[in-house]
């Protein structure tokens, strides 16, 4: 499985974030995007999600489910939980596992440290914790290409740390990972992306 | 298929845990139809004549003030972006969402309307064509709202524009649900013309708006 973004640019409000953009990102591969704020990193994202269409160029998954667009085979974990205030922990993690695959809900909120909260309204949670149930879905549907913007974000350590084991897991077991983030996680991702006002600079 | 049954689910489940929602709906309801007849005086005639444009025209406002919530909550906290990355069509989530709309909101008013109906001297033969023609109209009612609902997802003060964007487009509605009982009040002509005219409206608007509002959406996402 390969990530493949050919010739890719974005525009935004008439505003050229970046272009040209041409990167290969194989399975086992994690990508790491920084730059400052504004260089267009959820832009980015959103475009490999397929949320935003592409001013140029096209986001392709070599050998994934046939027909399924990149959308479907990805988790995109934004700056919006998702999360429903009126439902319950668990009630918000079945209902993911059930729209978007098949995880186990113990397993997964388990994992997070969240399995004893179950029963609480979602609405209860502190921030971090929220963050844990939209970390949650990561696991509650397998998909292959992780996207994950700020993803530590209001956690932790002992948070930071699970989320470090699970990338890295994720990237062991042949997914991918694109990451934007300026917290440094323990393992190395394998290709870093700076975006900036020159635009897109590979290393 | 088991995710637009869940999607909906979900949906049912959030509109009975906020509640306040249907509450409200169904109090403008009541209030509007209730101050109608103080405006307009107690002359019984004139009301039971005037009673199904009224018992309309007070649905159709009184829903407006639900349809903007249809995506506008999931919109504020990132949900709808992960229902787009999900293996239902945005279309099928348009759908979805507009069906448990319905449900919770249409349903209710055409059960209140007979009610509403006493208040303004309906006549009592109406009262079957009332529930038919609310029944089948409600269905258009919330789908076509959905549409206004995606169009101004992003915007701060949304509810105003929805109800210039949404109200001209519930006019057919209103007139074929109206004439339909009128028929079944005055006569001569039958009922069942603009009564399946109104079937018909509400047919489209099954299939036609949820590509509307995921056009919509689409735009509103990126």
């Amino acid at each position: 499985m390969k990530l493949i973004l050919d010739n890719l640019a974005c525009e935004r409000g008439g505003r050229v974030l970046f272009s040209g953009l041409d990167l290969e990102l194989a399975a086992g591969q994690g990508l790491l995007l920084q730059g400052p704020n504004g260089a267009g990193k959820t832009s980015l994202l959103k475009t490999i999600a397929g949320l935003i269409a592409p001013a140029e160029g096209e986001v392709r998954l070599d050998g994934g489910a046939g027909e399924a667009a990149v959308g479907e085979q990805c988790h995109l974990i934004g700056h919006l939980s998702g999360v429903k205030r009126a439902l319950t922990v668990t009630e918000n993690a079945r209902f993911w596992a059930r729209y978007l695959g098949d995880g186990a809900v113990g397993d997964a909120l388990e994992r997070f440290g969240l399995a004893e909260l179950g029963d609480l309204a979602a609405g209860l949670l502190s921030a971090g914790q929220t963050r844990r149930l939209a970390l949650a879905r990561l696991l509650l549907a397998r998909r292959p290409l992780w996207l994950l913007d700020e993803p530590a974000e209001s956690l932790d350590t002992a948070s930071r740390a699970l989320l470090t084991d699970l990338i890295g897991g994720h990237l062991k077991a042949g997914g991918l990972v694109v990451a934007a983030t300026h917290y440094q996680f323990g393992h190395d991702f394998s290709q870093k992306l700076t975006l900036g006002a020159q635009g897109a600079q590979a290393s | 298929m088991s995710a637009f049954f869940e999607l909906m689910r979900r949906d049912l489940r959030l509109a009975v845990r906020e509640g306040g929602a249907l509450t409200t709906v169904l109090g403008f309801y009541l209030i509007v139809v209730a101050i109608l007849p103080l405006g307009l005086g107690p002359d019984l005639k004139l009301l039971s004549r005037i009673a199904p444009g009224l018992l309309w025209v007070a649905l159709l406002l009184a829903a407006l003030l639900s349809v903007g919530r249809i995506f506008h909550n999931d919109y504020e906290d990132g949900a709808l972006e992960v229902l787009a990355l999900g293996p239902l069509p945005l279309e099928l989530v348009a759908g979805a969402k507009a069906l448990a709309h319905w449900i919770t909101t249409g349903i209710p008013l055409t059960l209140a309307a007979p009610v509403l109906g006493l208040l303004l001297n309906l006549p009592g033969e109406a009262y079957g064509a009332l529930l038919l023609t609310m029944a089948t109209g409600t269905p258009a009612v919330s789908f076509v709202g959905a549409i206004g609902s995606a169009l101004t997802l992003g915007l701060r003060r949304g509810g105003l524009l929805l109800a210039l964007l949404i109200l001209p487009l519930y006019v057919p509605v209103l007139i074929f649900g109206v004439s339909a009982m009128n028929a079944v009040i005055t006569g001569p002509a039958s009922f069942w013309p603009p009564y399946m005219i109104l079937c018909a409206l509400s047919l489209a608007s099954l299939v036609l708006a949820p590509i509307a509002a995921a056009a919509a959406l689409r735009v509103n996402l990126g």
